[in-house]
């Protein structure tokens, strides 16, 4: 069963108004910087339980969904905060 | 230009929601269950599993449910978010049309006519916003797709979950008529028995009635009504939000009712709970520029029997203390003047207060130079202010003494806390 955890962001308005995000900080403190961002959309995540606006980002290769909940980032993960 | 209608229904709403949440209770049997301290221990939702495996009903006792299923998990209730859900629900449906009615917090009725040009066009953008509730919202929803709303809303009852059933007009015989009759719109348990008496078991068995008859069986304005959604004849269009949330012509009265935390034995607790009410009633005539002309008192004593009595108010009224004052009366009309002394009624286990015989505040204004007007023009100051501080700093920032009395009864705040029609009563 997956997890949610909520996660520090770093993230960028552009001229519209649109939030996108940039780095986001891991449980360890390691920061990942996002490469790319390829898709945005409103999505569950039922994994992790919740919802919001999905931003499908491209990072070290990988690709990884990462949640904005009103005002809240979270990820899936397959281990909780201990 | 063929008339297209869906009606959604979020299934098991609450205990959906509340599963999306909490992926490790999502293949188990849930309800969404009221506060058993408070005695409103009943079940508001149930995810399919509850259903399916125990059979549970909204509004079933949880302590019911509990001894037949022991392994069932019960979870409070959020309404915050069930709103939430409720308003990302109707963004999704606003992306095909304006038209879009709710009926209650986790249904709606969606018009497609103009712009879906026949029911299959109508079924596959019911099918569409199937799938992305599903995928956006992580709940699924019963979509009807017909051609009256009445039809509509039968279709998605038909088959649930996450289904989309049609009913066309040349297949409504077929597929409406062999249903119950109980099943159709506006068809309550008491509409449905006085059909029975009268050997009117299907929607089929309506429709082949005279028209007259109904009306006459029914005793009110909604017999004919019935007949004709029976028949297919129900031309209602389905409204914008917007003008259904400004539109408050056809309230007809507003009332709260409330399961109190213990029994209610004495006068005094009786004036408490019916404050709370009162007060939550009256905001509600304020809100919406009312007078009331009749205050109801319903009634249901501990072994759950349940009376309503109910008079005229001296002059049409939105004051909190002319409501009580007046459900106190009826109140001691049944009970007595200190409450139950004596008495063979059993002691009160829930309340219910409402407000009817509507006119509007600028129909009605009686100049009077008599001293009580005078004091009743100080109520009204009184209770405006009260208002105005409630909005600015919350409900609980202002409280009537007598409230304080008795806390565990006084501090409900029905009008923000949960929304309970009188029983029996068509609420606003």
């Amino acid at each position: 069963m997956g997890h949610k955890v909520y996660v520090p962001v770093t993230a960028e308005f552009d001229a519209d108004g649109n939030i996108m995000p940039v780095a986001l900080t891991w449980l360890d403190g390691h920061v990942y910087e996002i490469d790319r961002i390829l898709d945005v959309r409103r999505a569950a995540s039922l994994k992790g339980g919740g919802l919001g606006l999905r931003y499908t980002c491209r990072i070290n290769g990988r690709t990884t969904h990462i949640w904005l909940d009103e005002s809240r980032w979270f990820v899936e993960s397959k281990r909780g905060i201990n | 230009m063929p008339r297209i209608i869906l009606h959604s229904d979020c299934n098991g709403f609450y205990a959906a929601v509340e599963c999306l949440y909490r992926p490790e209770i999502r293949n188990k049997p849930v309800v969404v269950g009221g506060d058993e301290s408070l005695r409103h221990g009943v079940v508001l939702a149930a995810n399919q599993l509850a259903k399916r495996i125990y059979k549970v009903k909204t509004g079933e006792a949880l302590i019911h449910v509990r001894q037949r299923c022991p392994d069932l998990i019960i979870v409070k209730p959020n309404h915050k978010l069930y709103l939430r859900f409720a308003k990302l629900a109707r963004e999704i449906y606003n992306d095909y049309t304006d038209q879009v009615e709710p009926f209650g917090l986790d249904e709606s009725f969606i018009g497609l006519t103009g712009i879906a040009e026949s029911v299959g066009d109508g079924e596959r953008i019911a099918d569409t916003i199937r799938e992305r509730i599903k995928y956006e919202l992580g709940i699924t929803v019963s979509i009807g797709v017909s051609y009256t709303k009445s039809f509509a809303k039968l279709a998605s009852d038909m088959r649930k979950p996450d289904f989309t059933t049609v009913i066309a007009p040349d297949e409504f015989r077929q597929k409406v008529w062999p249903q119950p009759v109980g099943d159709l719109i506006y068809v309550g348990a008491a509409s449905a028995e006085k059909l029975r008496l009268h050997g009117i078991h299907t929607i089929g068995d309506l429709a082949g009635s005279k028209r007259e008859d109904i009306i006459s069986w029914i005793r009110n304005k909604n017999g004919g009504l019935l007949w004709d959604y029976a028949n297919g004849f129900d031309s209602s269009v389905v409204r914008q939000f917007e003008e259904c949330m400004n539109d408050d012509s056809g309230i007809k009265g507003f009332s709260h009712s409330t399961t109190t935390p213990r029994d209610l034995c004495n006068a005094d607790d009786m004036k408490v709970t019916v404050m709370v009410l009162a007060e939550a009633v009256a905001a509600r005539l304020r809100e919406h520029k009312r007078l009331s002309k009749t205050v109801s008192l319903w009634l249901r004593d501990n072994k759950m029997s349940a009376f309503t009595r109910q008079c005229k108010t001296a002059a049409p009224t939105n004051l909190a203390y002319e409501i009580a004052e007046t459900a106190m009366k009826l109140y001691h009309a049944c009970y007595g003047s200190l409450g139950n002394p004596g008495s063979t009624l059993l002691p009160i286990r829930s309340v219910g207060v409402r407000a009817s015989d509507l006119v509007r505040e600028e129909e009605y204004y009686q100049l009077s130079f008599l001293p009580k007007e005078h004091k009743r023009q100080n109520i009204m100051a009184i209770e405006r202010a009260m208002d105005d501080i409630r909005e600015r700093y919350g409900h609980t920032a202002i409280s009537r003494g007598v409230l304080i009395r008795d806390r565990a009864l006084g501090s409900d705040n029905p009008k923000e806390d949960h929304i309970h029609t009188f029983p029996n009563c068509q609420g606003a």
